[in-house]
């Protein structure tokens, strides 16, 4: 069987999570080929093409994929299904993947699996469900596999040492459901989110979005680490949306999480439970989020925090 | 214009569910249920568009067993005009669900269909992108707002590194994130009024669509729990332990 990886990329460089979809893949069997679509992202192709375990990377440069719309996207994907037989197709559960697996599966008319953490065999899965508080195992007797898979639950592959060829693939038509009018994208100095290794994440006790900053931000440069934020903290507007971890926003499995203010709902433990070790700052000693870390600190965390960025400095 | 909006009864996002011992599934009885919460900010988006004088009607619409006759009377009560009910007691999947909503569209013909974007009990996140493909149009998913100008949609979708504003023509699929609206809460007059709204069922057999699940989940569990932690004393002892025991700094 062979499978298709869809990479996430914005023409100029493949997203870090693509690697972690070519480990889920692997544990399919059978050839990985990586379907790089967009409009002159060649550059793209030419990295992936040294990923390690990649068969085959297929290009296609058009320019009814540069701005990854689901529709053009998904009418690609079963055109190069149905040509090269493909039984099975991966995409990360990003916002990414899960806007554009979904309808990858209806056109073929089989089931998707989504978010699956983990892999016995092809037709055979975990997933998480509610929230995260339940871990059901999927049997697919489907024809062709569309899965979304976590990109934390798998280590990533290499990113060399492959030695993949590039095969240009015909476009599609353009079909023009939909086109882009713009993109506010936040720019950060800071490790990414989805794959730091630690993350400082601030909730309502920050109180807004200035002490966000004057607090926290000082904290996360000392140890290199990404910021991430409750939802409380996102619908307050201290910080963007892309900051929210939780069931609803990204899924994040550092070596260290500090969760600072936040009471530790389910829906934003769903986000980070699975972190190696968890740090909590919470001046309420019955906050949920107690029973999950592994060191938690009663206090009020506009004293406990800038002790620790100092003591972190000498 | 007319809006449909799927709207699916799940636990209630309160509740801590619980599997059964026999790893059959999840305890239901007792639980108290709900909308889903996505899809009650869908409601009040579709509402909020007709008040706007954006739309003319409002159309929920659910799967599932006579129990979603009470979820429908919740979207009724903020504001759906009428309600569709298609009747059945069988599991249905996502893409079963969405067949149905096909079938109901096909009848109904909405210029706008509203989901939320995921359901807080499977968490699958498929039904309104599938629900898009099977109608052959454009969709904008994770929506936190919109703005209508004729036949044209303005959708801003939360994506990983933000935000990304698409435009599609009408008719179209949009599913909503949470920061779409806050949906308001159903006053008792509204909730008097809604039971006096129009509410269909049809049974799911007279749609003629397949939805038979396609997938077989074979066993639940929950995850194993971490162990306890410790309560440090101090700034000074949450160093000293994270370097010295954790290693993690
Ligand atoms: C459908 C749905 C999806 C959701 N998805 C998500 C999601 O993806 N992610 C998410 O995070 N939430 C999500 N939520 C929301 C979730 O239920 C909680 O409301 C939210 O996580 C609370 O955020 P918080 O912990 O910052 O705020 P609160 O619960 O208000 O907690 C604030 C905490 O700060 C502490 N505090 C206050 N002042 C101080 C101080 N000076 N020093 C120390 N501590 C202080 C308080 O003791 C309290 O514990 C979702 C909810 C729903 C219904």
């Amino acid at each position: 069987m062979k499978t298709l990886v869809i990479a996430e990329h914005d023409n100029a460089a493949l997203a870090p999570a693509t690697l972690n979809v070519l480990a889920a893949a692997a544990r399919l069997g059978g050839e990985v080929d990586l379907l790089v679509a967009g409009q002159d992202c060649r550059a793209v192709a030419e990295v992936a093409a040294a990923v390690a375990g990649v068969a085959r990377v297929i290009l296609v440069d058009a320019p009814a994929y540069k701005d990854q719309l689901a529709e053009n996207l998904a009418a690609l994907v079963v055109a190069q299904v149905r040509t090269k037989s493909y039984g099975a197709v991966l995409a990360a559960a990003s916002a990414f993947g899960k806007n554009l697996a979904p309808r990858v599966a209806a056109l073929l008319d089989v089931a998707q699996v989504s978010d699956v953490v983990s892999i016995t065999a092809v037709g055979r899965y975990v997933r998480p469900i509610y929230a995260g508080n339940v871990l059901v195992s999927v049997e697919s007797d489907e024809p062709v596999q569309v899965l979304t898979v976590r990109p934390t639950s798998f280590d990533a592959v290499a990113a060399t040492g492959g030695a993949a060829t590039v095969e240009e693939a015909q476009a599609e038509a353009d079909l023009g459901l939909s086109r882009l009018v713009g993109r506010a994208l936040s720019k950060s100095e800071r490790p990414e989110l989805g794959s730091a290794a630690i993350v400082v994440s601030g909730g309502r006790g920050l109180g807004n979005g200035d002490n966000y900053q004057q607090v926290l931000a000082p904290l996360a440069d000392r140890l290199g680490a990404a910021l991430g934020a409750s939802r409380a903290a996102v619908d307050a507007g201290y910080v963007p949306n892309d900051y929210q971890v939780g069931q609803t926003g990204k899924i994040v499995a550092p070596g260290l999480y500090l969760a600072v203010g936040i009471s530790g709902a389910i829906q934003h433990l769903a986000g980070m439970k699975d972190s190696k070790v968890i740090v909590a700052i919470n001046k309420d000693p019955d906050a949920p989020i107690f029973q999950v870390a592994d060191y938690g600190l009663v206090g009020d965390l506009f004293e406990a925090v800038p002790q620790l960025t100092a003591s972190l400095a000498s | 214009m007319k809006i449909l909006v799927p709207v699916k009864r799940v636990v209630d996002y309160n509740v801590k569910v619980r599997v059964r011992g026999d790893g059959s599934g999840v305890e239901l009885a007792g639980v108290k249920m709900a909308i889903n919460p996505f899809d009650e900010i869908a409601v009040e988006e579709a509402v909020r568009l007709r008040e706007a004088s954006m739309a003319t009607e409002v159309v929920a619409v659910s799967c599932g067993p006579t129990a979603c006759q009470e979820t429908l009377r919740t979207a009724l009560a903020m504001g759906a005009d009428r309600a569709i009910l298609v009747e059945t007691d069988a599991e249905l999947q996502p893409l079963a669900v969405a067949k149905l909503l096909k079938a109901v569209a096909d009848k109904e013909q909405p210029d706008l269909v509203i989901c939320g974007k995921q359901a807080i009990d499977d968490d699958a996140n498929q039904t309104g992108q599938i629900l898009a493909a099977l109608m052959g149009r454009g969709q904008a998913t994770f929506a936190s707002k919109l703005v209508l100008s004729g036949r044209t949609l303005e959708v801003t979708r939360e994506v990983d590194g933000g935000l990304e504003t698409l435009a599609l023509e009408l008719p179209a699929v949009v599913t909503a994130d949470l920061r779409l609206n806050e949906p308001r809460y159903a006053t008792l007059p509204n909730i008097m009024k809604a039971k006096k709204k129009p509410l269909e069922v049809l049974p799911a057999g007279a749609l003629g669509v397949d939805v038979a699940p396609r997938l077989r989940h074979t066993r639940h569990a929950e995850p194993e729990a971490r162990k306890a932690g410790i309560r440090v004393a101090d700034v000074a002892e949450l160093v000293s332990r994270l370097k010295n025991e954790a290693k993690v700094i």
